[in-house]
């Protein structure tokens, strides 16, 4: 027997060898055991945060300023995360399931030329090119908290305006109960599209309720400026008292619908993630509890981890949707 | 020419293995990851999440130390490398010094050192119980891992204890595996499946092999 000690094994990152692999291999689960996953594994095994630290470097973004708000809830009184953290520590699936991930591999979205497909149940559909929408309204600077499923926290000063404002626009017919997100799913810019995370597009969606309320928002910028591309540029949602994953990156398709929309993670595990996942401390995570959060860049490792509000801290401007549902059920 | 060339390798190899220095640079270079976190959270350099990032990178040095321990003795049978069997106890208790921290990083970053919800938590949630029970069945091992501890014991019970590794292995794969579950993101969980799985079944050949051996020698002998 002859030792080979180079081969297959000489991967140095991570990122130059699984994007291929996995979109070479969509469903050649071999294939992309031996190529993708054992690259991003033996990567991982010499040191994978490493790599993570080093990054691309960020590039200028146009600047994207934003009046002040006077939507109730708008101004969290919250130190603002540092850019450098929440522009670094994403999660967009699309790009990676590393955190760093995004930030590494992000770089090959093309965010212009840009449309949005609104249709379904409205009596004005419409495409958007993303000038028509960056002129829609005009854009505010609004600070949410950002609470995320897994457990951690940041603060965000987001740019962009009320999804009102567009819903308005298309005027949703009597049987819009529901508006559908659609993500990009672009398989030669986005690595990832194809793996077996999650079934792609990514699908997001809201109560039409949930969805006119002034919170709910369009987003195109943070710290003044354009969003990156691992931040989902050139548009997503934000919506501050549910958890991260409500709120899409990287938005093609809004679709207004009579049924409740099939959501990516309650496709993925019905039993952990729920259509409405509103930020709720009392209703535990199979597999963690949301009782307590970790804010990133603020609380020291050996801090302990503050209490998780109810809808985030939202409770007085979004309690009023869900009175008479039962959260428990409908987590 | 193969054999002529690996010869000298091998006895190379166990010289330098047999080296009075091997073992303290072996023990030095495992305590490296640890300096390794220790040093990025000291200094900062961990990331957004230093606590996630500490808590998974002390797991998953549990899981290579459990291959690197579980390759000894099919590495040291394929290629005659008898040195490598005095390295194997120390591998072995640092599978174990890292599951202890990834414990601790768990109990003291995730949970506050918060003895009551810990003992609610562990219980609730199953992928940290078999993250515990694999830490837990390997306390024994770690606890009976010093010469006068096999005297006492006497070598086949000894070993028959110690085979309870395999079991922590397992345990440990599983909880990588549930952890993992929520993304369905086993790309990397495959790696470690992958390997204990060649490890692991070289010892079930082996043991087959045996029995078909034994039973021969039986039916010869009738």
């Amino acid at each position: 027997m002859h030792h080979r000690p180079d081969r297959g094994f000489d991967h140095a990152i991570p990122s130059e060898i699984t994007p291929r692999a996995v979109y070479e291999g969509r469903r050649d689960w071999l294939r992309r055991l031996s190529a993708g996953a054992l690259g991003a594994g033996l990567a991982g095994w010499a040191g994978r945060e490493a790599l993570a630290q080093a990054g691309p470097k960020a590039a200028a973004l146009a600047a994207l300023p934003g009046g002040k708000s006077a939507v109730a809830g708008a101004n969290v009184m919250d130190a603002v995360t540092p850019k450098a953290l929440s522009t670094t520590y994403n999660n967009f699936y699309e790009f990676g399931t590393d955190k760093a991930d995004p930030a590494r591999n992000a770089g090959t979205l093309k965010t212009r030329p840009w449309t949005v497909v609104v249709e379904g149940a409205v009596a004005k559909p419409r495409t958007y090119g993303i000038d028509d929408l960056l002129k829609l309204a005009p854009m505010e600077e609004r600070i949410y908290r950002l609470r995320c499923v897994e457990g951690w926290s940041m603060v965000v000063p987001w740019v962009g305006w009320s999804l009102a404002e567009l819903i308005k626009q298309v005027e949703p017919t009597g049987n819009a109960k529901f508006v559908e997100f659609h993500t990009l799913a672009d398989a030669k810019t986005m690595p990832f599209v194809g793996s077996r995370v999650l079934e792609w597009p990514y699908v997001e969606g809201l109560r039409m309720d949930e969805a006119m309320h002034p919170l709910t928002m369009m987003v195109f910028g943070l710290y003044g400026e354009v969003l990156p591309n691992q931040n989902g540029a050139p548009l997503r949602l934000a919506v501050p008292w549910k958890y991260g994953f409500k709120s899409g990156k990287s938005i093609v398709k809004i679709r207004f619908t009579e049924q409740q929309p099939k959501t990516a993670w309650v496709k993925a595990a019905a039993q952990e993630y729920g259509f409405y996942s509103n930020v709720n401390p009392k209703v535990d995570h199979p597999r963690w509890s949301q009782a307590t959060e970790r804010r990133l860049g603020e609380d020291g490792i050996f801090a302990k981890k503050r209490p998780t509000l109810m809808f985030n801290g939202y409770e007085s401007q979004v309690g009023q949707l869900y009175a008479g549902l039962d959260l428990a059920k409908n987590f | 020419m193969a054999l002529a060339a690996r010869l000298p390798t091998k006895h190379t190899m166990n010289k330098l293995l047999l080296h009075p220095a091997a073992k303290p640079l072996l023990f030095a270079l495992a305590l490296l990851p640890f300096a390794h976190l220790l040093w990025g959270a000291v200094q900062n350099t961990l990331g957004a999440n230093p606590a996630e990032a500490l808590i998974r990178g002390t797991g998953d040095w549990v899981l290579r130390f459990l291959c690197i321990t579980l390759a000894v003795t099919p590495l040291r049978e394929a290629f005659s490398l008898t040195g490598l069997a005095r390295m194997r106890r120390m591998l072995g208790n640092f599978a174990f010094f890292y599951g202890l921290l990834h414990f601790l990083s768990y109990a003291w970053l995730d949970m506050g050192l918060d003895l009551p919800a810990i003992a609610a938590d562990i219980p609730k949630r199953p992928f940290v119980l078999v993250g515990t029970l694999a830490l837990l069945l390997m306390a024994p091992l770690a606890a009976t891992s010093f010469n006068r501890a096999i005297k006492a014991l006497g070598a086949a019970r000894w070993k028959r204890l110690h085979k309870a590794v395999y079991g922590t292995a397992l345990l440990g794969l599983l909880h990588f595996f549930w952890m993992r579950a929520g993304k369905n993101d086993f790309g990397e969980w495959a790696i470690y499946a992958l390997v204990m799985a060649v490890l692991l079944g070289w010892r079930v050949r082996g043991a087959l092999l045996r029995r078909r051996s034994a039973s021969g020698s039986r039916a010869a002998a009738t």
